[in-house]
């Protein structure tokens, strides 16, 4: 099978910095996979490579079998990729529904049915759908975020540590969401801090250290890994 | 009170055009954090056209199409004519240094700025070119009440920069452009990660200044009928200052501080003289530089983590 996302041998620059080192990961079709990692390893640098937001120095980018490497980020937005970033980065001065009109930026046509389909999920969005992002609360902002990346479609989504700085309640509710979205079969890389969450509802994980994966395998068998217990997973 | 009302006319007039400058300066400081110097110069090349396109067409005193053609026709030249410049200078000016430190666009803007000025001045000499307004339409037609006259190119100027405005706020507010227009503003990394195309944004926002500085080179020329190379110096600053006092970036905030302006500038050139105008119009810049940095509808910049 054709992977629906894969990083082949990547190596990414921050000007002389050399970040992301041989990088190779996949997500297959519908798949949920982990990312794990300390402060500053290169999880956020290899989800803008995996957009193009960041260009690789070698190595390849492949979105559904198509060598991606070279095009614009819009490109791999049209094909079916999304991103909910770090920090949740809204729209601040602009309303709720504006914010969610961006995420579907690239398509036209009626976008009643996905406005009713995220506001399904995330009924407080929609008693706000008039206020600016800039003043909703952290959790909000997070469903915003959310929301905004599945006005697109995606067929892939890219979530850069969806529970950051969110109350413990939240958090659950957050990955009941993702989980809720990865059943309806769109394949998911998410960068967790909340290593023990993120195993217990991905399908596969790999784990990055300054810029390098040094471990991967299936989620269950990651989260019996020892060194991993140790340094991520407190117990 | 008739002597009040006709300074409000000219206030209008003035405010008009300065916000019409504002509004180019602004934008492109909300996008790219870019004081565009040659944006005052930008408008002068403006007025140049609506002039050229006077010419072309045989003159005030003469032309061979009707007025009301011509003056539309002047203001269509001036606002492509600097439009195109405006694209043209982002495209060679500041997109090569976009990653550069700050500085180096700005120097960038400051020596664009002398080589539009230079060229003007190469190719079109020093002498001051004037529109003939007085000659093409009669300055006696406008509106009269009572004792309060006001002159149909007023008019026509008062209304296209009311009208520009209008135009301008309903794209930004609600049309796609305008929505990636804020969205760049605010976060140009998030705007990309939208798939925005970041850089045609940044082009339109020079594409739409730049249009509406060439409008405010002709409304300047119809009003005042003085064109010359260095014209765009002192309007640009006072552009700027609008923009600062409104709150750099602010869409709103350019449209106020240009009226402020003109409206300082055309009481202080009333009540006390006009050798003060602009020192009155730049000491507003500084008290507010001083009081409140942010401007009238400015907001803080926000911390990026
Ligand atoms: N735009 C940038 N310019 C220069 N260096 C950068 C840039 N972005 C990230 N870096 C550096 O690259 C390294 C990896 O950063 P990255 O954001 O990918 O880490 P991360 O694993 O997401 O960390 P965190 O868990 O803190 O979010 C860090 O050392 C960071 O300082
Ligand atoms: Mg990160």
């Amino acid at each position: 099978m054709t992977p629906l996302l894969e990083l082949a041998e990547v190596d990414t620059f921050y000007g002389e910095i050399h970040i992301l080192q041989k990088v190779s990961l996949q997500v297959q079709p519908g798949e949920l996979v982990c990312l794990l990692g300390g402060n500053a390893s290169g999880k956020s640098t290899t989800l803008k490579t995996c957009l193009g937001i960041v260009r690789p120095a070698a190595g390849r980018v492949l979105f559904d079998g198509e060598d991606v490497t070279d095009a614009p980020t819009s490109h791999r937005i049209a094909r079916g990729m999304a991103i909910v970033p770090e920090n949740r980065r809204v729209f601040a001065p602009m309303t709720v529904m504006e914010n969610l009109e961006l995420g579907a930026y690239l398509r036209d046509g009626d976008l009643k049915g996905d406005f009713e389909r995220v506001f399904d999920l995330f009924p407080r969005l929609y008693e706000r759908r008039d206020q600016l992002a800039g003043t909703l609360s952290g959790g909000e902002q997070q469903m915003l975020a959310m929301g905004r990346a599945l006005m697109s479609r995606p067929r892939m989504l890219l979530m850069d540590e969806p529970s950051m700085g969110l109350a413990p309640v939240l958090v659950e509710q957050s990955f009941q969401i993702i989980a809720d979205v990865h059943a309806q079969g769109v394949g998911i890389l998410v960068v967790e801090q909340n290593a023990n969450m993120a195993l217990s509802i991905a399908d596969r994980g790999y784990v990055l250290q300054t810029g390098r994966i040094v471990l991967s395998g299936p989620a269950a068998e990651l989260a019996e890994n020892e060194d991993l217990k140790r340094a991520y997973l407190g117990r | 009170m008739e002597f009040f009302l006709q300074q409000l006319v000219n206030g209008l007039t003035l405010g008009g055009v300065y916000a019409l400058i504002a509004l180019g300066y602004s934008m492109v400081y909300g996008i790219l954090k870019l004081l565009n110097f040659a944006h005052g110069d930008v408008y002068m090349v403006g007025a140049f056209a609506g002039y050229g396109v006077l010419v072309a067409f045989g003159g005030p005193a003469d032309p061979r199409i009707p007025v009301v053609t011509l003056i539309v026709l002047m203001f269509l030249a001036g606002m492509l004519a600097s439009g195109i410049l405006g694209v043209v200078i982002e495209r060679f000016a500041y997109r090569p240094l976009r990653n550069a430190p700050r500085i180096a666009p700005l120097i960038s803007a400051v020596g664009v700025s002398f080589f539009l000025q230079n060229a003007a001045l190469l190719v079109l000499g020093a002498r001051f070119r004037s529109y003939g307004t007085a000659r093409m339409v009669d300055p006696a037609t406008g509106l009269q009440w009572g004792p309060l006259r006001i002159s149909i190119i007023r008019i026509v100027v008062i209304l296209s920069a009311v009208a520009l405005m209008v135009v301008l706020h309903l794209l930004v507010q609600r049309t796609k452009l305008g929505k990636a227009m804020r969205a760049t503003a605010f976060d140009r990394e998030a705007a990309a990660m939208m798939g925005i195309d970041v850089d045609r944004v940044i082009v339109a926002t020079f594409l739409i200044g730049s249009v509406l500085a060439g409008a405010a080179g002709v409304m300047v020329g119809l009003v005042f009928s003085r064109v010359y190379h260095f014209m765009g110096f002192v309007a640009g600053l006072k552009g700027f200052t609008a923009a600062v006092i409104g709150g750099i970036g602010s869409i709103p905030g350019a449209m106020m501080g240009g009226l402020l302006i003109g409206l300082a500038e055309a009481f202080s050139a009333g009540y006390i003289s006009s050798t003060f105008q602009n020192l009155i119009v730049f000491g507003l810049l500084i008290v507010f530089l001083l009081a409140r940095p942010r401007g009238l509808f400015g907001v803080p910049e926000p911390v990026k983590v």
